[in-house]
């Protein structure tokens, strides 16, 4: 398979970019990650997606996940690299410098500020990806019954969500919520 | 915290991420501060929030700081790759997976169910976020909750200009509160 250059250069520059907005995780840049890559540069369609994000949410290991898939779907196992590389280098450098700031610096006030000031931005943006996630994924009643069910067990219980995620794909399996 | 070799940091990073099952911070808690002793709950407590007010995400950043404290740039390195090379290579497996078997039924009818979860699972995680915010100080957090919400959500604003809108403001505010 030959490198297609620019979707590589297209997967690092937005996932570099997007590493540096990530407050919170990739939770948060979601919508966006959706936005680049369904109706900006059609790499995949809101099905896709949503079943990228499904797969990267069903392995082990931290959430930016879904970068990797998305660099996958575009450009291969390259794309994929790619993808992982952009979205985790810039937000790295950047906590490693701040940390050897702040452990010559404690207790600065304006890191307070920051830190809470973020906070309900971050928020807003990971109510947005679930947003996106509802609206690519729940294309029936039956369907969007399961997202509330999943919603109110992880947010009531203490249950690990992998429980959620297994019983909802094996009731797929059934064929209760038709085939695509 | 106790000097530890690239090599330990590494096999440490590289245990917490197969384990992290639907959320790698429970695992890191446990082997950070119960088992190895690398940092007391109060570090890793100041550490994480360190963490969470910088982008990316917290664990990853979390793997930086103890690798940095322990052996410099040498360590920050070896936690990344313990924490990242792992899973990549799995979900990555999966991907290919799904590119060969994606189009079987029984696959497409299971990944549907999947993702209808997977959503509920996001929209849980945003409502636990948001409870403590709104319940410690709902005036000053809610305007900015529902704003990047309306913005990115629903309107599909591009999300550096909503940014740069939303987060200076809302820092203003807690900067004229604390001060």
């Amino acid at each position: 398979m030959s490198l297609a250059w620019p979707i590589l250069r297209a997967l690092a520059v937005q996932f570099s970019l997007l590493s540096l907005l990530a407050f919170g995780g990739a939770n948060a840049v979601i919508p966006e990650i959706h936005r680049q890559s369904v109706a900006i540069h059609h790499w995949m369609t809101d099905k896709d997606f949503a079943a990228l994000f499904a797969i990267a949410q069903s392995a082990p290991g931290p959430n930016f996940l879904i970068s990797t898939l998305v660099g996958w779907k575009a450009a291969g196992i390259p794309g994929a690299l790619v993808a992982t590389a952009a979205m985790c280098s810039p937000s790295c450098l950047l906590t490693f410098w701040a940390v050897k700031a702040w452990d010559r610096h404690h207790d600065h006030p304006w890191r307070t500020a920051i830190g809470a000031g973020i906070a309900p931005v971050t928020v807003g943006l990971v109510f947005s990806s679930a947003y996106v996630l509802v609206r690519a994924a729940d294309s029936s009643w039956r369907l969007g019954l399961v997202t509330a069910v999943t919603a109110a067990i992880v947010y009531f219980t203490k249950l690990n969500p992998l429980w959620c995620l297994a019983a909802a794909a094996l009731l797929g399996l059934t064929g209760v919520f038709g085939t695509p | 915290m106790a000097a530890a070799r690239p090599r330990t940091i590494f096999l440490v990073f590289l245990a917490i991420a197969l384990q992290g099952f639907g959320g790698v911070l429970p695992f890191a808690r446990r082997a950070l501060v119960d088992r190895r002793a690398w940092l007391t709950p109060d570090d890793f407590n100041e550490t994480l929030s360190l963490c969470q007010s910088l982008p990316g995400p917290n664990i990853v950043n979390l793997s930086i700081a103890v690798g940095a404290r322990a052996c410099g740039w040498r360590g920050s390195l070896a936690a990344v790759a313990g924490l990242v090379g792992a899973p990549v290579v799995i979900v990555i497996t999966l991907g290919v997976l799904y590119g060969q078997f994606g189009g079987l039924q029984l696959v497409q009818r299971a990944i549907i169910g999947l993702a209808a979860a997977a959503a509920g699972l996001v929209t849980a995680t945003a409502a636990r976020m948001a409870e403590p915010l709104l319940k410690r100080r709902a005036l000053t957090a809610a305007p900015f909750i529902l704003g990047g919400f309306v913005a990115v959500g629903v309107f599909r604003l591009p999300l550096p200009y909503v940014l740069l809108v939303l987060a200076p403001l809302s820092i203003a505010i807690m900067w004229k509160r604390s001060a």
